[in-house]
Formats: structure tokens, C-alpha cells, sequence
């Protein structure tokens, strides 16, 4: 009996519990940092009188911004990409100061004050416009499929019903190939390496991704390499804190210049390996 | 609060991964208590070979993370030739791993029958093995079933270690469900209503056993 009676009241306990814990997710806070807004060229001229450019790039993502351990100095297309900011905006692409950021990070150290700007693979979206300025695209990713060499998949239009896909967890990468091959069987992994490593086991035909990071994955095993052509657009952009016009106009002038005089093209080539497919 | 729509919208998903979870974690439970025994069994029976054996085993197991192990049937075995699909290769790394921590809990309660059983047992003409069966397994039995119960909790949580290899488990789709619907607080308090729905019955039925048992001795 009292047995019975120590069982329900452990099962009352529970639900008290799993109501307080629900009462405590509704505390939320509110994002979007305090927008200091004055006048819209304010923090160009900052820049110019600190002779420096200071930008957020990411550290752990090949070709893009990845630190190496051994040498400590980060590399990739996004910081060649600063550096030539600086050359455009600065007059010597020596003037940068590299900060770390990741896709959790950027945002609110861009509003902080912290960075001038992030270059950080981040695509532009219309969520994402609310919080941040984007400049016009620098680099049009899109979303593609790693695969083994030989491997009789090479594009979208092979992949059926019957196929594995792997992916990492978040949403937008697998609504898109569902939306595409509706029925189509897809893995979760926790994260690109984890499904890396699926691929290689043989456990799936095909992994699926922004090409960028998957261009980074081929250049880590040459058995493996990126096919078809991207079936998404996934535009990056370089973000600046919301209002900097200025700041904006000077880097698309700087990205226009840099894609009339033909160095654009060099530093794709330099990291992907290939030239831009015109779109 | 906690947001019911999320329960009623993934409602599907989560019984997907309930039940896989219940099937993952049913197979282990069976499969980890009979090579348990064996494994305990082994260790004590005397014979050199054997004993080495069964140690060898529990400490090696019983000393690597689980998810080594699941890792290991998942993206080792392929390169050996056998590719085990994400429910198989969890299921068994989670059976291996459960099998070490049982074997020690039987052979805990095996050694903790006072050795004049298996003498008077022996002197009254049966075999080693029907003394076992018959006069000392059962004594154990009553002994082993605290830890036991705690071993096969922790079973039925450690299954979510299927996640990690696509295993299609109730975590799995948790995390699947939480990045669809950024619910980040309510998706995983309802997945943990699932799990307690698996393992407070499993507490529960433990100490009613327990109590019948010590009751018919």
C-alpha cells in the first residue's frame, strides 16, 4: 500500500517539476542588442582614423577561415577576402585584425562593437537582414553532393527514393533534398565530420551540404568529390552592423573592383580549385 | 509554458522513436543478461582459460565510453567486411557494453551464496552445472536484482546512444523535431516524459519483485 502510495506521489513530483521547467522557457530574452544608430558613415570613419580594419572570420572551417595549428595563422578565402578589403578600403591589405566568430557568435559581436565586419560564410537571409546590413554577395554557395569517386551518382537528378542521404542536423539542407526526391531516406549526424565518417563507412551513398563546406571535405580525401551542380542558392554575404551604409557601399565597391580586375576569380581559384561558374 | 503543439504535431515522430527505443532496448536487455550470465559464469568456474576470458572481457568493456563501442560496429566493422545499419550496430554495441556491467553484478551475487551450497549440492549427487542451475543460480537471483534493475535503467537510457549513428531512436528524432521547431525546452522535457514512461515502470516492477521474493525465501 504504501508502496503504491510513495509511487504516486514520486509521479506528482514529476509533474510539478516538468512545469516548473516549462514555466522557465518562457522567460526568453530578446536578441537584438541595443542599436546605437547615428549617422550612417560613423563607423567607416572610425576605421580610416584607426588605420585598421577589424573582421570576424571564422576559425574552424576549411578553405574559409581555418586556423592552423601548427603555424597559428589563420588562412582561407574569407580572410584573403579581408585583406582585400583593407587593400580597397585602407590602401594596404596588411591593415587587418582577425577575431574569431562562429554562427553563434558573429551576430552579437557585430552588434557589440567588437568587429568592423564578418566575413564568415554566412548566407543571406531575409531573418538574418533584420539583424545585420549585408553586402552584395561574395561568395554563391549553394547546396550540393559529396560523393565517392565513381560513384554512379553525379548530380541531384540520380538520387531516388531508394538512396541514404547523410546530412548534418539542422533543418535547412534536409527540407531542401526531401523537397526535392520526396521519400528519400536521410541520416542525421551531429555534425559534418560525424557524417563524413558515415560516408566513408559506406553507411549512406551520398552526403549533403552547402558545396563550400563540401569542397572542403573533398580537399581533406581526394577519394571523395563534390557532383552536379548546386540544386540551392545559398548567397554569402559579408555582414556589417545594421545602418552602416557607408561602410556597405565601400566594401561592394571594394568586391566590384576586385571582380572587374580579375583578382576575384584568382582567390576562387586559389581555394576552390576552380573558377566561378557564372550563374 | 510547455508548448503541447509540438507533442501533437510530432506526435508521429516521437512514436517512431519510442517505439524503436523500446525495440533497441528490449533486444539488449535479453541479449546483454544471457551473455552476462555466461560471461559471469565464466569467471568463476575454475577453469583458467576461461576465467581469463571473462576478465578480460568486463575490463575491457566495461573501461571504454559506450559510444566507443557503438562507434566501433558502426564505422569499424565496415572495414572488416560486415556493415551493421545505425539500429544494429547501436543495439549491439549497446548490448556488448550492458553485458560487462551484468556479468559483474551476477558474479557479485553468485559469489555471495555461502560456498556450503554448492558443496551440499554437489555431496547430494548433482553435476556443477545442476547445482547451478538449481541450488545457487536461484539464490542469486534475489541478491542480483537491485543491481540488475540499475543496470537495465541505465540500459534503456544509454540507448540513446543510438543517435550518434542515425540508430532512429527517441533522441534522434528529438533532435530531428528540435531542429524543425527550435522548441528546444519543450521538445526535450516531452522526450523525457517518454524515457520516464520506459523506466519508472521498470523501478517500480524491480522493487515489487524484490519484495515477493524476499517474502517466498
Amino acid at each position: 500500500m504504501s508502496n503504491k502510495k510513495r509511487f504516486s506521489l514520486l509521479l506528482v513530483c514529476m509533474m510539478a517539476l516538468v512545469m516548473v521547467l516549462g514555466a522557465c522557457s518562457t522567460t526568453k530574452t530578446n536578441p537584438s542588442g541595443g542599436s546605437a544608430e547615428s549617422n550612417t558613415a560613423a563607423q567607416l570613419d572610425q576605421i580610416k582614423q584607426r588605420g585598421k580594419l577589424i573582421v570576424g572570420v571564422k576559425y574552424d572551417t576549411k578553405l574559409f577561415g581555418l586556423k592552423d595549428p601548427g603555424s597559428g595563422k589563420v588562412e582561407g578565402f574569407d580572410v584573403d577576402m579581408a585583406h582585400a578589403l583593407a587593400k580597397s578600403i585602407l590602401g594596404d591589405e596588411s591593415k587587418v585584425e582577425l577575431k574569431e566568430v562562429t554562427s553563434k557568435t558573429r551576430i552579437p559581436m557585430l552588434n557589440n562593437g567588437d568587429v568592423d565586419m564578418v566575413i564568415a560564410t554566412m548566407t543571406i537571409t531575409d531573418a538574418r537582414k533584420k539583424e545585420v546590413d549585408f553586402s552584395d554577395v561574395y561568395f554563391q554557395a549553394g547546396q550540393s553532393l559529396l560523393v565517392k569517386k565513381g560513384s554512379p551518382i553525379q548530380g541531384i537528378e540520380d538520387v531516388t527514393a531508394d538512396t541514404t542521404i547523410l546530412a548534418a542536423k539542422g533543418a535547412t539542407s534536409i527540407d531542401n533534398i526531401e523537397e526535392k526526391v520526396p521519400g528519400v531516406k536521410v541520416l542525421e549526424f551531429d555534425n559534418y565530420q560525424d557524417a563524413f565518417n558515415a560516408l566513408k563507412a559506406g553507411q549512406g551513398e551520398a552526403l549533403t551540404t552547402d558545396d563550400a563546406i563540401l569542397y572542403g571535405m573533398a580537399a581533406q580525401d581526394p577519394n571523395y568529390e563534390v557532383v552536379g551542380k548546386p540544386f540551392t542558392d545559398e548567397p554569402y554575404g559579408i555582414a556589417v552592423k545594421k545602418g552602416q551604409t557607408g561602410l556597405v557601399e565601400a566594401i561592394n565597391k571594394g568586391l566590384t573592383d576586385m571582380k572587374a580586375d580579375g583578382s576575384y576569380d584568382e582567390l576562387y581559384k586559389k581555394w576552390i580549385g576552380k573558377a566561378p561558374e557564372s550563374k | 509554458m510547455l508548448d503541447f503543439s509540438i507533442l501533437i504535431e510530432y506526435f508521429p515522430d516521437y512514436m517512431e522513436g519510442f517505439l524503436n527505443t523500446i525495440q533497441a532496448s528490449l533486444i539488449a536487455l535479453v541479449g546483454s543478461f544471457i551473455l552476462g550470465t555466461i560471461i559471469a559464469v565464466f569467471r568463476i568456474t575454475g577453469i583458467k582459460p576461461l576465467q581469463w576470458l571473462g576478465t578480460a572481457y568486463v575490463e575491457f568493456i566495461r573501461n571504454i565510453p559506450i559510444l566507443i563501442v557503438v562507434l566501433f560496429f558502426y564505422l569499424g566493422l565496415p572495414s572488416l567486411g560486415a556493415r551493421l545499419d545505425g539500429f544494429q550496430a547501436g543495439t549491439l554495441g549497446l548490448t556488448v557494453y550492458t553485458s560487462a556491467f551484468i556479468a559483474e553484478a551476477i558474479r557479485a551475487g553468485i559469489l555471495s551464496v555461502p560456498k556450503g551450497q554448492m558443496e551440499a549440492a554437489r555431496s547430494s549427487g548433482m553435476s556443477y552445472i545442476q547445482s547451478m542451475l538449481h541450488v545457487i543460480l536461484p539464490q542469486a537471483i534475489k541478491l542480483v536484482i537491485p543491481p540488475l534493475s540499475n543496470q537495465f535503467i541505465n540500459l534503456i537510457k544509454n540507448s540513446s546512444v543510438l543517435t550518434i549513428v542515425a540508430g532512429l531512436d527517441l533522441m534522434y528524432f528529438a533532435d530531428s523535431i528540435n531542429g524543425d521547431s527550435y522548441a528546444t525546452v519543450s521538445t526535450y522535457i516531452f522526450t523525457g516524459m517518454f524515457y520516464l514512461i520506459l523506466t519508472l515502470p521498470m523501478s517500480y516492477g524491480s522493487h515489487v519483485l524484490e519484495r515477493r521474493l524476499a517474502k517466498s525465501s
